[in-house]
């Protein structure tokens, strides 16, 4: 090749140091690096292998929804149900281990409540073409009330031994893991294949930046979201498998607010609520500043309340910081072209 | 049923009264007139919240922070109750406004003034709202029995059989009506929820509208946070929790759309009381309160169906001739 082409065709724009820079991913890394040395100095107690693995089990659970709820919230969806799909998932289980079923139907049933649940979310959305906000305010109370209707301020605790050891033993001895963290990097790996390097991934794109001309060029829009609805209610099913697990009970508050938390994850990880931006490394690394700056400020005793002021904080903060910096960095570069 | 379906305000209202009706006959002490202003007074704060969040929703936004901002509001106004039992209770009231205000302030300086989504927002401060709660009063809660009588006393208040709650949320909400639809700010609101760019180029300020909203929704938090407080007699970090859910939910069942543009103060108010009424009722009827909770989330799904059926009805036909040459061509 020693002719070079007339004329440059632009299909992607040229390549800046400054746009590396300022990606979201660079920025939460930074951020992530600060809050691992932050850690090591304010106790001693956070580079210990046994701790640190101690600490993913707190947030794995809720790490595993998030995947699912990035890919809802990329094609301008939400679900909000989540937790009360847990707390329905784990009453179901819980009635079955009262009745006598051992742990891999226990495993079964809580994944069968879990994607039912996600069915009739994805039913009225996708079918029905109702908001996915309101609907899923509306399961929330739903499946959280049934579960409260028939427990009331009962708690049922009833369950196999095998069962409970798959939340509260290490699943692989050394390195010391977790099941529920194992599942969470498996799971994390699938999504950021099939999403960044599928064509099914980019549909999902197509259809948060713009559903109506995704529509048009042959996207089953509506089919996709109501998968992403199920697929949400099943990882909301596991959530509940490992959660009950470890706690080895079920009462009606079960994961209490969690959507919440979940929905941080994926927003901190850089998903647009708008649709169409983000990507699961991106989830992935918020998921781990939020569950380290956690686990860090409860080593040195803050309290859990105020460990959630700091991360509300930290979640405007750091949308907000890039946001002003961006219109800083414009108004400079459109001062110096002038 | 189409004129229903259109004025749902009206089926909302008769939904209601045939519930009543209903729980009267299995009940009869259930439509005495004392229990009728029970009920009144215990969903005014609920009343207030939702005209409040129904601004902030016509705008197409969300406010989730409301009853975080309620139990921060109540906490400052309550402890300054306990250090100064003795001020007049409008001290105790203004505070109340005014930190809810400030932390309307701060949403609404994020939302209008950097232009990040409001549910990141909300869902940001609805956290550190309930968190200083904690880091202010150290954890600890502050009783009825510190709280001093000036600040109790007047939420009880009775006038005419309905507590003095009800006669602030009375007067509030007929301000509501008049300010949405007689002043041009007002109208703003449902303009730019109709559409935001059609109201950008009229030349209405979007970034004050939506700024006001928040401030709005804030100062009313703030109110019903004093009004939470002295009447239920205790402030802590936990009070109100999820409350936001209820707020939006009554918004949802009173036909306000999440979309945004549409709502109006009736269909608010009745939403509200539909769900007052079914929290007052199930003891009665001797359910379980453990019910309350399935039921007002399977009235969201019926309410949001109905929603979507009007709105789709709707259609964007304005002019009268546009609407009679489109009926012709039917």
């Amino acid at each position: 090749m020693s002719e070079r082409a007339r004329f440059e065709i632009a299909d992607q724009p040229p390549w800046r140091m400054s746009d590396l820079l300022l990606r979201w991913e660079t920025v939460l890394f930074a951020l992530l690096v600060v809050v691992i040395i932050g850690d090591t100095f304010l106790s001693p107690y956070f580079l210990d292998i046994d701790n640190l693995s101690d600490a993913t089990a707190n947030f794995s659970e809720k790490a595993i929804i998030a995947l699912g709820m990035a890919l809802l919230i990329l094609v301008r969806e939400i679900d909000l149900s989540v937790a009360a799909i847990i707390a329905l998932c784990s009453l179901a289980m819980g009635l079955a281990a009262q009745a006598g079923a051992g742990a891999a139907s226990l495993v079964v049933i809580g994944l069968a409540v879990g994607a039912v649940c996600g069915a009739f979310n994805g039913v009225l959305v996708a079918r029905l073409g109702l908001p996915s906000i309101v609907v899923t305010i509306g399961t929330m109370s739903l499946f959280r009330g049934i579960a409260q209707v028939v427990l009331g301020d009962q708690a049922i605790s009833e369950y196999p031994p095998e069962f409970e050891s798959l939340g509260q033993d290490y699943f692989i001895k050394w390195p010391p893991l977790h099941l529920s963290f194992l599942l969470f990097v498996i799971f994390a790996i699938v999504f950021a294949l099939a999403l960044h390097r599928t064509a099914g991934g980019r549909k999902l794109y197509a259809m948060g930046a713009n559903p109506i001309a995704a529509r048009f060029s042959g996207i089953p829009v509506d089919r996709i979201k109501f998968g992403l609805f199920v697929l949400t209610g099943v990882l909301s099913g596991i959530a509940a498998v490992l959660l009950t697990a470890r706690v080895g009970s079920t009462r009606p508050n079960i994961a209490l607010g969690w959507e919440l938390e979940v929905v941080t994850m994926v927003i901190l990880g850089g998903v647009s609520i708008a649709g169409g931006s983000g990507t699961i490394p991106g989830v992935v690394i918020a998921v781990f500043v939020l569950g380290l700056v956690t686990f860090g400020l409860s080593l040195i005793n803050v309290p859990g309340i105020v460990i959630s002021v700091i991360l509300g904080f930290l979640l405007i903060g750091s949308i907000t910081l890039p946001i002003l910096g961006r219109k800083f960095v414009t108004s400079l570069r459109s001062r110096r072209e002038a | 049923m189409s004129l229903l379906l259109r004025h749902r305000e009206l089926a909302l209202g008769l939904i209601i009264a045939a519930m009543v009706a209903g729980i009267g006959l299995y009940a009869p002490a259930f439509i005495s007139a004392a229990n009728i202003a029970t009920v009144l007074n215990d969903t005014s704060i609920l009343f207030m919240l939702v005209l409040a969040q129904m601004i902030v929703i016509l705008t197409r936004g969300i406010d989730l922070s409301v009853a975080a901002n309620l139990a921060l509001s109540g906490m400052i106004s309550a402890s300054l109750a306990q250090h100064f039992p003795h001020l007049p209770v409008i001290a105790y009231i203004a505070t109340g406004v005014a930190v809810g205000l400030a932390l309307g302030l701060f949403n609404g300086g994020l939302i209008a003034g950097v232009g990040i989504p409001p549910i990141v927002v909300t869902l940001g401060t609805l956290a550190i709202f309930r968190g200083l709660i904690v880091v202010y009063g150290g954890g600890s809660q502050v009783n009825a029995s510190e709280m001093g009588d000036v600040f109790q006393n007047f939420p009880n208040l009775t006038v005419l059989g309905l507590d003095a709650v009800f006669w602030i949320a009375a007067p509030l909400a007929i301000a509501f009506a008049l300010f949405l639809n007689f002043t041009r700010t007002g109208r703003n609101f449902y303009a730019l929820g109709g559409n935001p760019l059609a109201a950008r180029y009229c030349g209405i300020n979007i970034g004050r509208q939506l700024l006001l909203a928040y401030l709005v929704s804030g100062a009313v938090s703030g109110l019903c946070g004093y009004l939470w407080v002295a009447r239920y007699g205790v402030a802590y970090s936990e009070i109100a929790s999820g409350y936001e859910l209820t707020v939006i939910a009554a918004c949802v069942i009173g036909g306000v759309s999440i979309a945004g543009g549409v709502g109006t103060v009736p269909g608010a108010l009745l939403g509200a009381l539909f769900l007052g009424v079914i929290v007052n009722a199930l003891p009665v009827m001797q359910v379980t309160p453990f019910w309350q909770m399935a039921i007002s989330g399977a009235v969201i799904l019926a309410a949001v169906v109905v929603n979507a059926r009007v709105e789709r009805r709707g259609g964007k036909l304005i002019l009268p001739e546009a609407r009679r040459s489109a009926g012709a061509a039917k």
